[in-house]
């Protein structure tokens, strides 16, 4: 058997390196916190973080970063609402999940909302089902709330 | 499959994070505790080298491992091959990556040199967990002298 003919494929290696890297630092917050709503608090955050970030990547590529394509549907009768639902994702994989109220996926939701600041759109993002506590598939809900005006920033006149 | 900027970003957001705690935990801000960012890499360390080397022929012996460190599993990870592989063939081995890829985005003069142990924390982690899953248990440390340049030197603990 040669080394060669068994060499690995880099890009299932980074991904499957994220996931499991996720899936660490979750369970250290939890190690470290308890609460499983702070954990929620702060996997928001660091996707707020990461999606401030990531919407000048996409605006210079335009690529799908999880290689996931989530379903849009639910639109609401005034159209300001509207649901993603999908069924496979990567940050879930090889997850099962102890029933303590922890949205495990946080990160997507405040990604969503940190990237769409930074096009001036104030949205809220909320899960609705999640694979991971029993749903047939993950439907993440997105409200659109206001234009985000361009303002003097604080402390200036 | 995922991109490799949402690793990037997770992993600075895993340094923050590790920053806001430690700011938590003492008040002595000189200091700054990376032991958690360097346990989520260890265990993400240990979980991937499963999987690597599931379909993998039995390594010949440690050096034989540390090739692999070297070549296939730095490749995947961190798009080059370790630079330079030496050691005293007692247990020591030091690893060296001329152009590592969490800290060629920093100026390469001295303005941020301070700043280089937070980088590379999660891959001296990495680097233990994956051994470590293999029977090989390690201390690893990591020197930047100059960005964006990085010896890993890996001790083996023998008992």
């Amino acid at each position: 058997m040669s080394r060669q003919t068994s060499r690995l494929d880099a890009k299932k290696v980074n991904s499957e390196l994220l996931t499991l890297t996720y899936g660490a630092l979750v369970s250290q917050m939890l190690k470290e916190t308890e609460n499983p709503e702070d954990v929620n608090k702060q996997l928001e955050r660091i996707g707020y973080n990461m999606g401030v970030r990531l919407i000048e990547d996409f605006l210079a590529r335009t690529t799908l970063y999880l290689n996931m394509q989530p379903t849009v549907t639910s639109w609401s009768s005034s159209g300001d609402e509207f649901s993603l639902v999908w069924d496979q994702c990567a940050l879930s994989d090889w997850v099962e999940m102890p029933n303590n109220g922890l949205r495990y996926c946080a990160l997507i939701p405040g990604a969503i909302r940190g990237a769409l600041q930074m096009v001036q759109l104030e949205v809220q993002c909320w899960f609705v089902q999640d694979q991971l506590k029993g749903d047939a598939v993950t439907e993440l809900r997105v409200k659109y709330i206001k234009r985000l005006e361009d303002a003097v920033p604080a402390g200036e006149d | 499959m995922a991109d490799d900027i949402v690793f990037e970003l997770l992993h600075s957001e895993i340094i923050n994070y590790a920053l806001d705690q430690s700011k938590d935990n003492n008040n002595d801000k000189k200091e700054v505790d990376l032991s958690v960012v360097e346990y989520i890499g260890f265990a993400a360390g240990y979980k991937i080298m499963e999987r690597l080397t599931r379909e993998w022929p039995r390594f010949k012996d440690e050096l034989d491992t540390m090739k692999f460190i070297c070549t296939d599993f730095w490749t995947c990870i961190y798009k080059k091959q370790i630079d330079n592989l030496r050691t005293n063939h007692q247990g020591v081995y030091v690893l060296q990556d001329n152009a590592f890829r969490f800290l060629t985005n920093f100026s390469n003069g001295h303005q941020y040199l301070e700043f280089a142990p937070r980088y590379v924390a999660y891959t001296c982690g990495l680097i233990r967990g994956g051994l470590a899953n293999l029977c090989i248990n390690s201390v690893v440390t990591a020197e930047v002298q100059s960005m964006p340049s990085c010896k890993f030197h890996i001790h083996v603990q023998r008992t």
